[in-house]
């Protein structure tokens, strides 16, 4: 939820760039665009232009080669004039290829939107009848059609039509019948509109983009194919001049004037070059899916800044002595477009070999962006670690090479991710998926790792392990899932597991099981743990401290008792009054009014103050630091005093306004 | 994999029902009297009114349907009357050599296509990837009919490194080595655009792979780039390209018919050429329901191999 109000923030700050201000950003479709204005110009004149007769045969000059004297692209078989043959010709391409794709789109996405629109029979009866010609290699379909009709550019032009027909039709029912039940359509069909006038008004101008993407992307197509048809004597027929007739022309004369065939066919492709790149600069507008970058690659490790910048803020003194791992000054942000989100800022943290500690707070607070920083598995991009450092056993994990970092993943420092079906390889047996774990760290043979897999398997409570190490993810049931995602991260028995709300898609009485595996297998293997969780409860049982995140910052530390007993901070008071406590009926369950501000605009201050009932003016200006308010436990807030005095209740529930 | 396979295959009649009507349908656009078109110039009275009683034009159109479509189940295709010689035999006679250029291009088109969409997504944005877009964008706008004409004018005239044309027989004189030089350029040929798509499907798939949370769970444990990419991230992009190797089955497939005009390749796309200039109007017919069937068996076969790589659609 706050993920989707972040996004409607962003929407609101920064103004998009219009579509012609995007198109012109992309310079290749930019080139595109060029390309293909100045070819239709050039053909558009062909009439006004100087150029010969493209139908004047002069047999005494017949083959002349390029650059003879009237004729700058040489002669055909028939002493025509290359040059104003192959303009008149890609005149003849380009109309023939916007008319196509015109009928086509319009033909296919009526088709589309009255079988989306009215579904059931209508439905039936038109997309099976769509299938059937996409049962065909359409090229075929397209050459059956010919024969029938008999050759000739119209009936060429008809049936790239007709085979073309089906995409559209595809397409536009796919996000037709998405629309059928989107609140506006709901909305007209009350007014009392009809059902014409619903399609007309409503449904087409929504289908439009997507027939737009459809026809810029295979207009391209239909001008090869209706040239392929001429190519073989069916579409365009003597003396008309036709860039595919040409090529039919110039086949049989290739060893002895090669330019008829050549100089035709660099007309097609460049025609065809700037269709496809305008085509693909206009889907790359209009596809939701392509808008902001989203198919970028993912780097095999968190992008981090050079160790002088991260360290420029950073006191060279007071790390922590005998620590595990230790978070200093850390900073990950998310850079999106032109917005920065701080999805982590300036946040320590201490793990002590053997240790539990939690972090706790709700969705946004940045809890999970810092553990993935640990061992640099943030996205990137957007995702790039600024600030801090990361010290495990006093070595610097930021900033590693890659095979340092990669003997590090999965062996002293392993993760338990929180949804096992998504983190889980659908196509791998879950037994090859922990050989993988072992195998990346352990010189084992293929038997041996095997038979140590199935053992894992034992010891997470599969049963049958030899049999279910062959299973798939999807033949599992969650708890068993998780319990596959457990017995990877225990696979080299690491220092450091890092559980990322492991029990969060389970069912509750899966929990409890799978949490109590976890806590005992990580006792057994001495192992320290970060458990990552928005459930106190949870954490209380399992840990030994716990970090209380908020906007990206660490608002609260301490040990477990003491954060739980004598929060410090209002943010920790509300979170604990929102726990519903069985066995004490008279507890009131109160719900902290608003929602977590998004990292990309964090107010002055305290991030938490607009949601505090406490806030004073100086809340909401400066910079405020975390300060001790008990023997290990500290906050960052200037009110503990007062939290700390009232206690849960008085500081949480006394009302529920907000400041 | 034993249900999904019945089901999967209950579909193929019904679908295989719906070619023979629209070959069928397409066949009744003959303006005009079909018997003539069929005939055309040695159409002599008897003649025609033989060919009129087989098609059976007295009658009405789905009766004449039914009596094709049962000629059909028993093996007749029906007689070339330019040919002279039975449909079936004719077709089956070209299919040899169109199966094998499609089939020798299908199998380039992938070795060239995945490994080039693999680089360009691992190297997304880096000259590697740049330098094959570009070469993609040109492939994709490239006609084959011309680029087979350039492969010739090269390879064939100029360096004459190639035949430039035609196609022995695999039992004659030169075996398999004179098989191959024949095949190589037609096969280049028909390879380049299914080939440039499939470098663009490809990249794209790894590309959406690459953001999964199995990715990331991969190199938490440690496991090499390398294998990261090969085995999570195309593994799974995989089951997105088999379908996209059925649909270039079906560009092939047609796209043979300029490639084999332009090489003399003797298949059937150069038949179907051959019989629409001759108006040989039931051999064209034939032809195509064949190349169809071919088709449609492929694509049963590609969703066969993807569900057997994906086993959450043979549960589905």
């Amino acid at each position: 939820m706050s993920a989707v109000l972040a996004e409607a923030a962003v929407a609101r700050v920064e103004r998009r760039p219009g579509a012609l201000g995007q198109f012109t950003r992309n310079r290749v479709a930019v080139f595109g665009a060029v390309l293909f204005g100045v070819i239709a110009v050039i053909a558009l004149l062909a009439p006004v232009l100087p150029l010969a007769n493209p139908d004047h045969t002069d047999l005494a000059n017949r083959m002349a080669p390029p650059f003879s004297r009237h004729a700058l692209l040489g002669t055909d078989q028939l002493g025509r004039d290359m040059l104003s043959r192959v303009v008149w010709g890609t005149r003849v391409s380009l109309v023939v290829g916007v008319v196509a794709a015109f009928l086509a789109a319009t033909i296919g996405s009526t088709i589309g939107i009255l079988a989306a629109y009215y579904g059931r029979f209508v439905d039936i009866a038109l997309m099976r009848g769509i299938d059937m010609l996409m049962a065909f290699p359409y090229l075929l379909l397209a050459l059956a059609i010919v024969a029938a009709l008999g050759p000739s550019l119209t009936h060429a032009m008809i049936a790239i039509v007709i085979v073309n027909v089906p995409f559209f039709a595809r397409s536009v029912r796919g996000v037709t019948v998405g629309m059928r039940r989107a609140d506006f359509m709901a909305a007209a069909r009350l007014s009392g509109q009809s059902s014409a006038q619903i399609i007309a008004f409503e449904l087409f101008p929504n289908v439009l983009p997507v027939v737009v993407v459809t026809a810029s992307t295979s207009i391209g197509w239909m001008i090869l194919e209706t040239a392929g048809l001429s190519f073989l004597g069916l579409g365009a027929q003597p003396p008309m001049a036709d860039l595919g007739g040409m090529l039919g022309d110039g086949r049989n004369l290739l060893e002895v004037a090669p330019h008829v065939a050549t100089i035709p066919g660099i007309a097609i492709l460049l025609i065809a070059v700037g269709v496809n790149l305008l085509g693909d600069g206009v889907r790359d507008i209009l596809d939701p899916r392509l808008k902001s970058g989203g198919l970028a690659r993912i780097r095999p490790a968190t992008e981090v800044a050079s160790r002088a910048d991260r360290m420029a803020r950073l006191p060279q003194t007071g790390r922590a002595e005998g620590a595990l791992l230790e978070l200093r000054g850390l900073e990950t942000r998310f850079r999106i477009g032109r917005s920065v989100w701080q999805a982590v800022n300036q946040v320590d943290m201490v793990v002590h070999p053997g240790e539990a500690i939690g972090i706790v707070g709700e969705s946004g607070s940045g809890k999970t962006v810092t553990a993935l920083s640990i061992l640099g598995l943030v996205a990137s991009p957007p995702g790039r670690i600024e600030g801090g450092e990361i010290l495990f056993n006093g070595e610097d994990l930021l900033g590693l090479q890659t095979p340092r970092l990669r003997a590090i993943r999965g062996d002293r420092i392993a993760y338990v991710f929180q949804d096992p079906l998504t983190t889980l390889n659908p196509v791998q047996p879950v037994g090859a998926q922990v050989v993988e774990a072992l195998r990346a760290h352990q010189r084992l043979g293929r038997k041996q790792a095997w038979d140590k897999a199935v053992a894992l398997l034992d010891s997470v409570g599969i049963p049958e392990p030899g049999e279910k190490a062959h299973a798939y993810p999807h033949e599992m049931s969650g708890g068993q899932r998780q319990r596959i995602g457990i017995a990877m991260a225990l696979a080299n028995q690491p220092d450091l597991i890092v559980a990322d709300e492991p029990t969060t898609a389970l069912d509750v009485t899966t929990q409890a099981r799978v949490l109590k595996l976890l806590a005992d297998l990580r006792r057994q293997n001495a192992a320290a743990m970060i458990f990552i969780s928005h459930d106190f409860g949870v954490v209380s049982e399992l840990c030994d401290r716990i970090y209380v995140m908020y906007g990206g910052r660490v608002v609260e530390s301490g040990r477990v008792q003491d954060v739980l007993n004598r929060p410090a901070h209002p943010y920790t008071a509300r979170l604990l009054a929102c726990v519903p406590r069985i066995g004490q009926g008279r507890h009131r369950v109160v719900p902290i009014p608003g929602l977590p501000p998004p990292t990309n605009a964090l107010p002055n201050g305290c991030a938490f103050a607009p949601r505090c009932s406490l806030a004073i003016a100086a809340c909401r200006s400066g910079e405020i630091e975390l300060g001790t308010v008990g023997p290990e436990h500290s906050a960052r807030c200037l009110r503990s005093a007062l939290v700390l005095a009232e206690g849960v209740e008085g500081a949480g529930a006394a009302d529920g306004g907000v400041a | 994999m034993g249900s999904y396979l019945i089901k999967r295959l209950l579909l193929l009649p019904p679908v295989l029902l719906g070619v023979t009507v629209i070959v069928f349908l397409v066949m009744a656009l003959i303006p005009g009297d079909p018997a003539m078109a069929i005939l055309g110039t040695y159409a002599t009275p008897d003649n025609l009114a033989k060919v009129r009683m087989e098609l059976g034009l007295n009658h009405p159109l789905p009766i004449r349907y039914l009596f094709w479509l049962d000629a059909l189940l028993h093996g007749n295709l029906g007689w070339s009357y330019i040919l002279h010689k039975p449909v079936l035999d004719e077709v089956m006679s070209h299919l040899g050599p169109t199966m094998l250029l499609a089939g020798a291009s299908l199998v380039l088109c992938a070795i060239v296509g995945i490994p080039l969409g693999i680089i360009a997504a691992v190297r997304q944005n880096a000259w590697e990837d740049k330098l094959i877009t570009v070469t993609v964008l040109v492939g994709v706008s490239t006609p084959s009919f011309w680029l087979g004409m350039l492969l010739i004018l090269w390879f064939a005239v100029r360096l004459q490194w190639m035949p430039d044309g035609g196609m022995h027989d695999l039992f004659g004189d030169g075996g398999i080595l004179d098989l191959l030089t024949h095949l190589a350029l037609p096969a280049i040929t028909l390879a380049a655009v299914p080939a440039a798509v499939l470098v663009r499907l490809t990249r794209t798939a790894m590309l959406e792979v690459m953001r999964q949370d199995y990715v990331r769970t991969a190199r938490a444990k440690g496991v090499r780039e390398s294998r990261v990419i090969l085995r999570h991230v195309f593994g799974n992009a995989l089951i997105s390209v088999i379908p996209i190797l059925g649909i270039e089955a079906g560009y092939v497939l047609g796209g043979a018919v300029y490639v084999e005009t332009v090489f003399q390749w003797p298949g059937i796309g150069q038949m179907l050429v051959n019989a629409i200039s001759t108006r040989d109007i039931l051999l064209v017919q034939g032809g195509v329901l064949v190349v169809a069937t071919a088709y449609i068996v492929i694509n049963l076969l590609t969703d066969i191999a993807q569900a057997l790589l994906d086993r959450r659609i043979q549960t589905a």
